[in-house]
């Protein structure tokens, strides 16, 4: 067997490729890995650049402090293992087709079986007199930004010639380099490729607002010398703009030089004809990316120059490929501004309608495109907010059918939003465009062993590109190994293998009273910031001990350590419960006194009660003493647990009321004060259904009927606001109370870390009408229990703050240094509107007023003194 | 004192082993010489009793958070690092370089031990 083999000489194909770009870059690494078995492939590149491959997409973060090493996408180590032959500074200057070689201008000869060019593009630069000067520059390699890198330290002004997408970048890369910056766009809008009339208006809006001005309809006839700059754009309507630097973008042109000069099929306006298999005019010579022109149509982006690679990495290695086009859909930020453009932007499809969605004052700008009978989605332009980029993207390249009515997928607050499951994508649905990475490749990839996002990445490269399709390579990741019964790791953190549930079933279970009983049994390491409180807040919830008790108080948060709200410069917030809003006139002024003597700033919360700020910490317990001398108890503003139930006056007072609603919020303010649960629960109770105490923005919301009380359940307010779900209807107080308590005890017996309860509820199999079953019927046969759980936390309640100023060990933790008496000198604070507020870092004054200099200073600042509060 | 030059460090006891709270921090006040209290260090200890080293010290003064509150965080270890989270925005600090884990930052570290129950500082 083996003389066979050495009888047989094994030529190997010798591979050039012309050019090291993204794309060239791309064909080798595919070239490399689909020829692994065989091994009978010689690769050579030649890059014109004196650097290997770099991230071009990324280009304008050079300027964001990456180098070049940061940016580099590749380097010679790794050629040299992949057994690749390259050289820099080799530009390629002629090809002999008939003896097969190329020749570089340094008359460097190699032979080739098989040509790949990947030469790429260069800016188009307009035929504009006075181009041709010293800071007139492009913005495409590493080179040029070195370049106007240089040009900008000498200059104040710069402009942008071409508004697109590149030449947006560019601008922002002038402004981060400290320029005024102007852009300049003989079109009438910004970005007209990809993005309509509409959305090129508010585009230009939003950066203007950014500092960047951008002139639009401008057409530039000459560069001459400037008067205040160096030199002065002149433009056809007769109006002129002054800059010191010049940055051309406007568009790419194909780099088809060395094509164009041996024979090869050109298109009309330039570009090397390329065919499916992306070989051009002569068999052996292939063309990829920027510099190739398939179907007369030129690809400007990254994804579909991959595409090309591969293909025609598969066609030199004999197997079957097919390029056959490129989705453009394009999503970036450019200057913080959202930009998203997909398929059929400007509706040119006959026959096919619009809708529009604008929000001026907040910037955004939504359309859709559908076909005539509004089943299938054409195209999209979205401006300001991005979110529904890639739902909308599957619906179009996957031809998934519109819902019935295709402006919810644009509308704010549409009430049921088609949300685009994961498990609705086909097998053939593209997850991630850079690397052509369908939800088939994935499933493949989890049948060949993948078993985390992690593996799926590695394997299939998907979301290594861009970036922007990370959040639905897990989901897709996710969802596949649910199916497949592989239980989906939600680790808390390094020091424990176990989510939220887990942890706190263990808890239960084996009746764990210490976070250090917990690690040494099912944990490692030291632990950190998420798994101790979070420890802390199960063990609250199981056994609802003193939450400083002494094996406890490393595990807290500084809020909870302290029983108040650390603000930005250290000091503390002491929030008293305020049952319900209500408060007599005496504890007012008491909460008035207080606040009075200690100087603190005072402000009513939205949660209706008083928030005292600027405590010191070792004020804290002198507060307190005098607040529970008064009657207060803790208002848990600090604790991951009830806040308030907030509530309008009811029946007791209003006109409308058909229920007491004071009534029931002070009992369920004091049923459930004090319970811990995995993030802040927030409560409301409305007298009618009028719905003065808003009660359908709270986790837990009461709305009084002639009846009864309706119940709602898992709304929120805050950064994703949400209305809650109506529960149950009609409820006597005793119901009201029971399902309350089954409810909370489910989330808090269930929930993830940090999980508010809409989150939670949504995330049930089954969501609302799940937890109706659990807590209605008692399907699980767990209410019982549910319910015992809660009267235990009710019945072992305390104040916290009572406790412990009834502890000396624990007050010592009030005292600022363990070894003096002094207080924190760092801590100052300015005078606003009659109270305190943390002074800035430029109103601080020095505290020596020793000398004459700094008595000045004082003097000049008198109209509002800073002040030190002394401890009382 | 005049002979304790920049170079000669000296161990000073700062507390008592019993002033420290375990798997937590205090803060302590270090003394400059005769100046006033304005020239006072402010530094936060830590007692890691099931750690090799015990007791850590390292400057109470968060630079990102620009307050004196780093006692007040939470400890445990990122890898191999034993850290401390700034309880205002919680980025990582070590609390055996003062090294801050997430942005280019540091704070003072002290070594720091413990001798016949008596918590020293070398400073």
């Amino acid at each position: 067997m083996d003389s066979q083999v050495d009888n047989q000489v094994v030529e190997k194909t010798k591979v050039v490729v012309v050019g090291n770009g993204m794309v060239g870059h791309h064909f080798v690494e595919q070239l490399v890995e689909l020829s692994k078995k065989e091994q009978v492939i010689e690769i050579t590149v030649l890059s014109a650049e004196s650097r290997l491959a770099y991230d071009r997409v990324h280009l304008s973060e050079y300027f964001a402090g990456k180098s070049a090493a940061d940016l580099a996408m590749t380097d010679e180590e790794t050629y040299q293992n992949w057994q690749v032959n390259f050289a820099v500074n080799a530009k390629v200057s002629h090809i002999d087709k008939n003896e097969k070689f190329v020749e570089t201008e340094q008359g460097q000869r190699y032979d080739y079986d098989k040509l790949v060019l990947a030469t790429g593009s260069y800016p188009f630069v307009p035929p504009i007199p006075g181009k041709d000067q010293e800071h007139c520059l492009v913005y495409r390699t590493i080179d040029d930004l070195e370049a106007i890198n240089a040009s900008a330290k000498v200059s104040k002004v710069g402009v942008v010639i071409g508004g697109g997408l590149l030449g947006l970048e560019a601008a922002n890369a002038l402004k981060q380099l400290g320029l005024k910056t102007h852009v300049v766009e003989f079109a009438p809008q910004l970005m007209g490729v990809q993005v309509d009339a509409g959305g090129g208006r508010l585009l230009k809006d939003k950066i203007n607002e950014l500092g960047v001005e951008v002139h639009t309809s401008k057409a530039t006839s000459e560069i001459t010398a400037g008067e205040q700059c160096r030199y002065k754009l002149c433009f056809s309507d007769g109006s002129e703009l002054e800059t010191d630097l010049i940055l051309f973008s406007a568009g790419i042109r194909p780099f088809d030089h060395l094509a164009r000069s041996f024979d090869l099929a050109i298109g009309e306006r330039g570009g090397i004809v390329i065919d499916n298999q992306c070989q051009t005019s002569n068999e052996n010579i292939y063309a990829i990316g920027e510099c190739a022109l398939w179907n007369n149509f030129i690809f400007g982006l990254v994804a579909p120059g991959y595409a090309m690679a591969k293909v025609a990495a598969e066609h030199i290695l004999g197997q079957s490929a097919e390029f056959t086009g490129a989705d453009m859909s394009t999503k970036l930020k450019l200057m913080g501004v959202e930009v998203g453009s997909i398929g059929d932007a400007h509706a040119k499809t006959a026959g096919s309608l619009c809708y529009i969605y604008e929000n001026q004052p907040n910037g955004v700008y939504k359309k859709i495109v559908v076909n005539g009978d509004k089943t299938q989605l054409l195209g999209a332009v979205i401006i300001g907010d991005t979110s529904e980029y890639d739902t909308l993207l599957q619906y179009m390249l996957n031809g998934i059918e519109l819902p019935e009515s295709p402006e919810a997928l644009i509308l704010p607050m549409a009430a049921d939003k088609p949300a685009l499951g994961v498990d609705a994508l086909p097998d053939s649905a593209t997850i991630c465009s850079c690397h052509n990475v369908t939800k088939g490749d994935i499933v493949s990839a989890i049948d060949g062993g993948a078993c985390t996002v992690g593996d799926v990445k590695s394997c299939t490269k998907a979301s290594s590109g861009c970036g922007g399709c990370t959040a639905l390579v897990k989901n897709v990741t996710d969802s596949i190994l649910e199916q497949r019964g592989v239980e989906v790791k939600k680790d808390i953190c390094e020091h424990f293998a176990y989510s939220r549930r887990e942890l706190f079933d263990i808890v239960k279970v084996e009746k764990i009273t210490t976070f250090e009983q917990l690690l040494s049994s099912h944990g490692q390491g030291l632990g950190c910031e998420v798994c101790k409180p979070l420890t802390a807040s199960i063990l609250a919830s199981v056994w609802n001990d003193y939450i400083l008790e002494k094996s406890h108080v490393g595990l807290q948060d500084t809020n909870d350590t302290f029983l108040a709200n650390m603000q930005k410069d250290g000091t503390y917030s002491v929030v008293p419960r305020i049952a319900a809003g209500e408060i007599t006139p005496d504890k007012l002024i008491v909460l008035g006194e207080v606040a009075k003597k200690y100087s603190l700033y005072t402000k009513i919360t939205g949660g209706q009660r008083v928030d005292l700020f600027g405590a010191r910490v070792e004020q804290l317990p002198l507060i307190w003493h005098e607040l529970v001398a008064a009657g207060f108890e803790t208002g848990h503003a600090y604790g991951k647990s009830l806040r308030t139930v907030k509530s309008c006056v009811g029946s007791s007072w209003c006109r409308y009321g058909v229920q007491d609603s004071i009534g029931m919020a002070i009992l369920l303010e004091n049923r459930y004060k004090g319970l811990r649960a995995p993030h802040k629960i927030k409560f409301a109770v409305s007298g009618c259904t009028r719905e003065c105490a808003e009660a359908q923005s709270k986790d837990i919301g009461i709305i009084a009927t002639d009846k009864g009380w309706n119940l709602y359940v898992c709304g929120n307010g805050g950064m994703k606001p949400r209305h809650g779900d109506l529960f149950a209807t009609d409820l006597d107080d005793e119901t009201l109370v029971k399902y309350i308590d089954r409810v909370l005890m489910f989330y808090v017996n269930t929930g993830d870390r940090l999980q508010r309860t809409s989150v939670w509820m949504d995330n049930l199999e089954g969501g609302l009408s799940y937890l109706q079953s659990v807590v209605i019927e008692d399907s699980l046969q767990i209410s019982t229990e549910l319910e015992k759980q809660m009267q235990s936390i009710v019945g072992t309640y305390q104040c916290e703050w009572k406790t412990t100023l009834a502890d000396p060990e624990a007050l010592k933790r009030f005292k600022p240094f363990v070894n003096s008496d002094q207080t924190d000198s760092n801590i100052v604070f300015f005078e606003e509107r009659q109270q305190i507020r943390p002074a800035y870092p430029h109103e601080r004054i020095p505290v020596q007023v020793s000398d004459n200099e700094a008595e000045t200073s004082l003097e000049k600042s008198s109209a509002q003194s800073a002040k030190i509060v002394e401890p009382a | 004192m005049s002979l304790n030059s920049e170079n000669s460090l000296q161990w000073q006891t700062i507390c008592q082993l019993d002033d420290l709270v375990s798997n937590a921090g205090v803060c302590a006040l270090l003394e400059q010489g005769s100046s006033s209290l304005n020239d006072s260090e402010q530094v936060a200890i830590f007692h890691l009793p099931n750690t090799k080293q015990q007791v850590y010290a390292i400057g109470n003064y968060d630079p990102i958070g620009q307050a004196n509150v780093l006692y007040r965080g939470i400890v445990g270890n990122i890898g191999e690092d034993i850290v401390v989270a700034s309880p205002l925005y919680k980025q990582h600090f070590s609390l055996q370089t003062g090294q801050c884990l997430q942005e280019n930052v540091s704070v003072k570290n002290y070594p720091a031990r413990i001798v016949d129950q008596q918590v020293q500082l070398l400073v």
